[in-house]
């Protein structure tokens, strides 16, 4: 009798853990709007109660695609913040990234197109990465591991018309970007690049201090202590070092960083970064097979013309285009800056 | 797998939209394909608009039905830097296929434990051109790399490139029309035997480069190659290091230590059939402080060298200090050593004996050339061999 008490105690422990697992466990759906991030019209993208808006201070260029970003962090669990990588966030965190164009860049009331949105989800296996590409029609997006070429049109800041191919990077390439030490992590949810203010509905504020007051992060310290990285299109700002060094961190380091994919150049362009050879000055490439053009050194300073940096930047040849995906355009506004910071920086 | 073939042969007229569905269905096979399981490719051709990723596998096979047969052509790719890229993996095996005209590398490997190559072929179609990608195998990072029996035809910087490595064997392979045919650099214990190296700028390089994670490099062995012909003029970018090796070498060290070269058939390579320099050599300037510029323990024995009575190269720099410098005319010795001190090292193990019709020029390079001398016995000497590599599977 006593054993088969045991034996039923055993079992409903094992249920227990079971089902707890599977909480845990976050569900893949097929499509997009199986989750309920989003209420009313999908493609409005207006998150639900539980899933928090947000923003970077420097976003990496995708094309000129808009982003529209969200978190979802699991009730009663928290951020755990540190000063210079991504936060460790909780087990069943869900990290929601749109993309899109807005039909008229001159007049975003006009209408905009999603094309994809990626979900990087983290189960108790590690962090996971889904790609949703979008309909025609707007209405759903479904789950594509492959990734996709699309052609797309939009009329620019300056009223041209732009119709341009657009890939949608494939589940792998995610990790390209993704990666550090070997496993899946995000990038973006960083103190550097979060420490700035958000739009929220009900008023403006920084975001990591309406993270502490949501209850979502946890030891973050004095304001004073958090670094920030520079909004790069802000022209107001004169520190050019830092918007150039911003715009770097945010574009290039998630590979070249000691720790990133790239570090086999030997090129490093993380904002932490304070050896001048390795941050590209009179430095030789190194496996760069064609990118490195005619040019001897990544920055040869005062000379934009003359730097491997530039020169990658500026081409959208996917041979020697930097960064390797999300590159099917150029950044007009980030060389422009970053061949200013060349030219006029003291290195 | 079987609808998959049936479908593609369905498509064989391949219009776009077909292409588009067969990228995607293979994309999906790579990312998908289970830990263990084999991905059969048929025979055809198949172009892609974006690289081919797999990332995170173990112990899987990517198998075509023969070089040539199969064909994944990335001609007007739009997206991705080399043609197939694997990733973070382990024992990855990729055989019996070609990959075309790849706008950046052939098929890269980068952190993979275990990588095998068997008869793949990695080309672009054009021939030779500055606009082609720069490597045609490339792994990096990886260990027990084997590439049995493969091609790389027109890589602009190195048809077969084993960088930051450990234990590699190449052989029973052929490069031709690259800038460098076959390039071992900063990796550790690499066997290079029984290929074929002709019609590149310079035939086989081992180098050691600063500035690299992989700090160095050594313990190579090179041997019963045919390294021949490779007068190719130089294709490559400027910036990029290969760009300085003159054509018309055949095997050159640069910057490596423990090098062991022996049995090769050196041959019709009119410049150097074998350098062995410095990093100064480049005349590019040193940031990193822990970097050896210095080639040591090396050892050249028991090759055949054969040239023809022509001029070295006169093109690039170094080609101007065969011209204007060294002025050998048409005798251009077939062992050329840099002679640039070691101030840190002053015996240098640099071990040349027991070769075929070899004549050796130490060109005193450190010194404007002034002591260049022909004298070999200097280099008289032997080294231990060094052990062969073992592969091992994870």
């Amino acid at each position: 009798m006593r054993s088969a008490v045991g034996a039923l105690m055993l079992i409903v422990v094992a249920v227990f853990f079971v089902s707890f697992e599977n909480q845990e466990r976050v569900e893949r759906h097929d499509t997009l709007s199986a989750y309920g991030f989003f209420t009313g019209s999908l493609k409005s993208l207006n998150p639900a109660a539980h899933v928090i808006p947000y923003t970077v201070n420097t976003p990496l260029f995708s094309n000129y695609a808009e982003k529209s970003r969200f978190v979802i962090v699991p009730k009663g669990q928290k951020a755990v913040y540190n000063d210079s990588i991504a936060f460790d966030l909780p087990v069943g965190t869900i990290l929601i990234k749109n993309f899109y164009y807005p039909l008229d860049f001159r007049n975003p009331d006009k209408g905009k197109k999603v094309i994809e949105t990626r979900l990087l989800v983290h189960q108790s296996t590690g962090w996971e990465a889904w790609p949703y590409i979008w309909d025609e029609e707007q209405t759903e997006a479904t789950y594509d591991a492959a990734g996709d070429t699309k052609t797309i049109s939009y009329v620019d800041k300056n009223g041209k018309k732009i119709t341009t191919p657009y890939v949608v990077p494939n589940k792998n390439q995610c990790k390209g970007c993704h990666i550090r030490d070997g496993k899946m992590k995000p990038i973006g949810v960083s103190a550097r690049q979060l420490n700035g203010n958000y739009n929220y509905s009900a008023r403006t504020e920084n975001q990591l201090i309406y993270w502490q007051r949501q209850g979502l992060i946890d030891a973050l310290p004095a304001q004073e202590q958090i670094p920030a990285l520079a909004v790069w299109g802000d022209v107001r700002n004169t520190d050019l070092n830092h918007r150039a060094r911003s715009y770097l961190d945010a574009n290039c380091a998630h590979c070249h960083s000691r720790k990133g994919p790239a570090n086999t150049s030997g090129l490093f362009l993380d904002i932490q970064e304070t050896d001048r050879a390795h941050l590209g000055v009179n430095k030789s490439p190194i496996a760069a097979g064609r990118g490195a053009g005619d040019l001897q050194y990544d920055i040869v300073p005062g000379q934009p013309h003359k730097s491997i940096l530039v020169y990658r930047m500026k081409t959208n040849d996917p041979a020697i285009a930097m960064p390797e995906i999300g590159r099917e355009q150029i950044d007009k506004e980030g060389v422009a800056l970053i061949e200013e910071w060349i030219k006029k920086n003291t290195f | 797998m079987k609808s998959l073939f049936v479908y593609i042969l369905l498509c064989c007229a391949l219009p776009v939209v077909a292409q588009k569905e067969i990228q995607k269905k293979i994309q999906t096979q790579f990312i998908d394909v289970d830990d263990g399981g084999v991905i059969t490719l048929p025979e055809g051709n198949f172009h892609f608009d974006a690289s081919l990723s797999m990332d995170g596998k173990k112990n899987v096979t990517i198998k075509g039905a023969g070089m040539d047969k199969t064909v994944l052509s990335f001609k007007g790719q739009l997206s991705g830097a080399e043609g197939i890229k694997i990733t973070n993996g382990a024992n990855i095996t990729l055989q019996d296929l070609t990959v075309q005209d790849a706008k950046g590398d052939g098929v890269k490997a980068q952190l993979v434990e275990g990588i095998t190559f068997v008869n793949v072929k990695a080309e672009w179609t054009g021939g030779a051109s500055k606009d082609n990608g720069g490597y045609g195998l490339y792994p990096v990072q990886c260990t027990n790399v084997l590439i049995d029996r493969c091609h790389a035809v027109g890589a602009s910087d190195a048809g077969i490139y084993v960088g930051q490595s450990k234990h590699i064997v190449v052989k029973n392979s052929k490069a031709y029309k690259n800038v460098a045919g076959i390039e071992i650099e900063n990796s550790w214990y690499a066997d290079v035997y029984d290929n074929e190296a002709y019609d590149n700028t310079g035939g086989i390089l081992v180098f050691d480069l600063p500035d690299l994670i992989q700090k160095e490099g050594g313990f190579v062995r090179i041997f019963r190659n045919h390294v021949h012909d490779n007068n190719h003029i130089n294709f490559a970018p400027k910036g990029n290091t290969v760009g300085k090796v003159p054509q018309g070498t055949g095997f050159m060290i640069l910057a490596t230590r423990n090098v062991e070269a022996f049995e090769n058939k050196i041959v019709n390579n009119i410049s150097a059939g074998t350098a062995i320099v410095s990093y100064y050599i480049t005349e590019n300037p040193i940031n990193d402080k822990t970097y050896n510029p210095f080639p040591s323990n090396i050892y050249i024995h028991d090759n055949y060298y054969e040239r023809p009575m022509v001029k070295a190269t006169s093109k690039g720099r170094l080609g101007k200090m065969y011209k204007f410098k060294l002025r050998f005319g048409k005798k251009v010795p077939h062992i050329l050593y840099d002679g640039i001190d070691d101030p840190a090292m002053k015996e240098r193990n640099i071990c040349i004996r027991n070769n075929s019709n070899a004549t050796f020029v130490n060109i005193d390079a450190g010194n404007k050339f002034k002591n260049k001398s022909t004298d070999m016995l200097k280099h008289d000497c032997a080294r231990p061999s060094i052990e062969p590599v073992v592969l091992s599977s994870n």
